[in-house]
C-alpha cells in the first residue's frame, strides 16, 4: 500500500538531520580548536544554550512561560556543589546526574502550581518560587553558606580520568559533550508524538484535550524534563567553576534567559543554543565598548528585535547562507525558522 | 435498543441566566439524532456539557450507561466521546498528516511515546493512511492546515473526530461557512459516517438536518420542545414558531 509508505516517510521527515544541523554541531567542535585560550566564555555560552535549552523545551514545545527557570539551575548547582564538597558522591558524571534529578524532583512538585492558570500567573509563580529558595538558601546559610556561597569545593577527574584543568579546556569538552548528549535527548522527545502533542498543547489546550490527549499529565512531564535539564545546567556550572552562591537563583539569570530565546527564537531546539552564542557575544562586545552601560546596548537590541520581527532579521542573516544551499544543494533552504514563529 | 448518550435533568446557569433547563435527552445506539435550536437556544452549552468543557450545576450525562459527569474531556474521548468543532479550532502549523496522527497516537495510547519518533509504528501508521484517504486528504497530508481550502479543513475536522474511534460522535454544524461548491464533499463524508458510530448533529442548516436525522430534538431557551421523527417535527406547530419563523427571518 503506497499511502502507508507514504505516511510513514512523511511522518519521518521532520526528524531528518539536515545539512545545516551537521554543519552546527561540526562548527560547535571546531570551535575548540579555533579559540583555545578562549575556553572558559565558550564554557559559559554552552551552559548557557544548555539552560535555554531546557526554557525552549517548555517555553517552545509546551507554550508554558516562566521568569523563575534559575530555580533548577540553582538547585542543580548546589546539590553538585553538595555532593562534591562533601565527598558523598565524587565521580563528577554521577553527580551530574544526580544534581539534574533533585531539580526534577523540585520541577515535577512545583509543575502542580503552574501549569494551573495563565501566563501571567505562570510567570508570577515561576518568579515566586526561585525567588523563595533563594531566600530559603540564604537563610539556610550552616548548608549553603549563605553569601559567601559553597567555598572550597575540589572536583574529581571526570570518569577518574580527566581532570579539570586552570585552562578550562576539559571543562569545556565535558560541557559540549554533556549539551550534545542532552540535545540528542531533546530532539528525539520533541520529534516523539509525545512532542506533537506538546506542540498541540501550546496551540490550542482545549482542542488538546478533545483529541484526547492529557493535557496536565503531558505538561507535568515536559516541565520536570525541563527542570531536569536546567539542574544539569546549574550543575555543570559548579562543577567547571568550582562555585556555588546565591546568584545562582537570582532573577537576571531567568530574566537573561528569556533575553537568550528571544534572540535565537523559540520551539525549533537550535533557537537556545544560536540565542546564547549571540547573546554573549553582544555582552562580550558592549562590556568592552561601555563596561558599565552594556546593559543598555542589550536593551536596545532586544527592543528592535521585537519591533522588527525576529523571522525578518533570521531572513537578512541567512540570506546569503540560503543562496549558496539553494544554488548548491538545489533544495529549498535548510536554516530557517518556522515562519509560523514569526509572532 | 440501547441508549448510547442520556443526559437526565440537565441544569446550568451562568449568574443568574439559566442556560440549559432541565434537559433530559436520550440518543439511541445507532442513531442520526439532531438537536436543533434556534440562536441562544443554548446548543453550544450543552455540547460543552457534554463533552466536560463546562459542568453541569445539576443533573447527570451517562455514556453507553456510565456515568461520566465527573470526568475531564480527554477521558471522554478515550471512552469513545468525541466531538467536531463549530468554527475552525483545528491546528494552523499543524499539517492533516500531523493533526491526525497526533488523534491516533493518542487513542491507541501511544501519545505518550517520548523516545519514539513519529512514523515509526505500522499500526499507527496505517490507521492515519486509512483516515487520511476516506476523508480525501492523502494529496494534502504534508501541507500545512492553514494553507488548506476550507472545505478540506471541513474534513479535517471530521477525520480527526473520526481518529478517536469515538462510540457516540458529536458534529457541531459541520458545514458551516462552507461555499457552496465544497459542500457535497462533507455532506458525503457525514453521510458515509459507519453505522455503528451514534451520531448527534448540532445543526442549524435545516436541509442537512431533515436528510440527515432519524430523530430531531428541538431545544429553545434551554429546555427541551419537543422531541420525534422528522416528518413529526416539522409538522408541529410550536416548532413552526419559534424556529422556522426565526429562520424565515433570517
Amino acid at each position: 500500500m503506497t499511502a502507508l509508505s507514504d505516511v510513514s516517510s512523511h511522518a519521518m521527515a521532520s526528524a531528518r538531520w539536515r545539512i545545516s544541523e551537521v554543519a552546527f554541531w561540526v562548527l560547535a567542535l571546531a570551535c575548540a580548536f579555533l579559540f583555545p585560550s578562549r575556553y572558559l566564555i565558550m564554557t559559559d555560552i554552552v551552559r548557557l544554550g544548555l539552560f535555554a535549552l531546557s526554557l525552549d523545551l517548555i517555553l517552545g514545545y509546551a507554550g508554558i512561560v516562566s521568569l523563575g527557570h534559575a530555580a533548577f539551575f540553582g538547585v542543580g548547582a548546589y546539590s553538585a556543589g553538595l555532593l562534591a564538597l562533601h565527598g558523598i558522591i565524587n565521580e563528577p558524571v554521577i553527580a551530574l546526574v544526580a544534581a539534574g534529578f533533585v531539580a526534577a524532583v523540585l520541577g515535577f512538585l512545583t509543575s502542580f502550581l503552574v501549569i494551573r492558570g495563565v501566563d501571567l500567573t505562570r510567570l508570577m509563580v515561576t518568579l515566586g518560587i526561585a525567588l523563595l529558595l533563594e531566600a530559603l538558601a540564604e537563610r539556610f546559610s550552616d548548608i549553603t553558606g549563605g553569601t559567601d556561597g559553597l567555598q572550597g569545593i575540589e572536583m574529581q577527574p571526570i570518569l577518574g580520568l580527566f581532570t579539570f584543568d586552570m585552562f578550562g579546556k576539559t571543562g569545556f569538552f565535558y560541557s559540549l559533550i554533556v549539551l550534545f548528549i542532552l540535545f540528542l535527548l531533546a530532539r528525539r522527545v520533541v520529534h516523539s508524538p509525545f512532542g506533537l502533542s506538546l506542540r498541540a498543547i501550546r496551540n490550542n489546550p482545549l482542542r488538546a484535550a478533545a483529541i484526547g490527549v492529557p493535557v496536565n499529565r503531558r505538561l507535568i512531564a515536559v516541565y520536570t524534563l525541563a527542570a531536569f535539564y536546567a539542574g544539569i545546567a546549574g550543575a555543570l556550572f559548579t562543577q567547571t567553576t568550582a562555585l556555588a552562591s546565591l546568584d545562582v537563583f537570582s532573577f537576571e539569570r531567568s530574566a537573561d534567559l528569556m533575553l537568550v530565546l528571544v534572540i535565537g527564537g523559540t520551539g525549533y531546539l537550535y533557537g537556545g543554543l544560536i540565542g546564547a552564542v549571540v547573546f554573549k557575544m553582544l555582552q562580550e562586545l558592549f562590556q568592552s565598548i561601555t563596561p558599565q552601560y552594556w546593559l543598555f546596548w542589550i536593551g536596545l537590541v532586544l527592543v528592535v528585535i521585537v519591533m522588527v520581527g525576529r523571522a525578518r532579521i533570521h531572513r537578512w542573516v541567512l540570506f546569503v547562507p540560503n543562496l549558496v544551499i539553494r544554488q548548491f544543494a538545489g533544495r529549498k533552504a535548510a536554516v530557517a525558522v518556522p515562519e509560523g514563529d514569526a509572532s | 435498543m440501547t441508549i448510547a448518550l442520556e443526559t437526565r435533568g440537565l441544569e446550568k446557569s451562568f449568574g443568574g441566566l439559566r442556560v440549559t433547563r432541565d434537559l433530559s435527552l436520550k440518543v439511541m445506539q445507532g442513531a442520526r439524532h439532531a438537536l436543533i435550536g434556534p440562536n441562544g437556544a443554548g446548543k453550544t452549552t450543552v455540547i460543552n456539557q457534554l463533552t466536560g468543557v463546562l459542568t453541569p450545576n445539576s443533573g447527570r450525562i451517562l455514556l453507553e450507561g456510565h456515568d461520566i459527569t465527573g470526568l475531564s474531556v480527554h477521558k471522554r474521548v478515550l471512552r469513545g466521546l468525541s466531538r467536531t468543532f463549530q468554527i475552525n479550532q483545528l491546528y494552523p502549523d499543524l499539517t492533516p498528516l500531523e493533526t491526525v496522527g497526533l488523534a491516533v497516537s493518542e487513542r491507541m495510547g501511544r501519545g505518550g511515546d517520548w523516545w519514539r519518533r513519529m512514523g515509526t509504528r505500522d499500526d499507527v501508521n496505517a490507521e492515519i493512511a486509512e483516515i487520511l484517504s476516506r476523508f480525501h486528504l492523502l494529496d494534502v497530508m504534508t501541507e500545512l492546515t492553514s494553507t488548506l481550502p476550507y472545505g478540506k479543513q471541513r474534513l479535517l475536522e471530521i477525520a480527526v473526530a473520526i481518529a478517536a474511534k469515538p462510540r457516540v460522535l458529536l458534529l457541531d454544524e459541520p458545514a458551516a461557512g462552507v461555499p457552496e461548491s465544497e459542500r457535497h464533499d462533507i455532506l458525503a463524508a457525514v453521510a458515509a459516517l459507519p453505522r455503528d458510530v451514534t451520531v448527534l448533529l448540532i445543526e442549524h442548516d435545516m436541509d442537512l438536518v431533515f436528510s440527515f436525522a432519524d430523530r430531531i430534538s428541538v431545544l429553545v431557551n434551554g429546555g427541551l420542545l419537543t422531541e420525534g421523527a422528522p416528518d413529526e417535527v416539522a409538522r408541529d406547530p410550536r416548532v413552526r414558531a419559534v424556529y422556522l419563523g426565526e429562520a424565515a427571518d433570517a
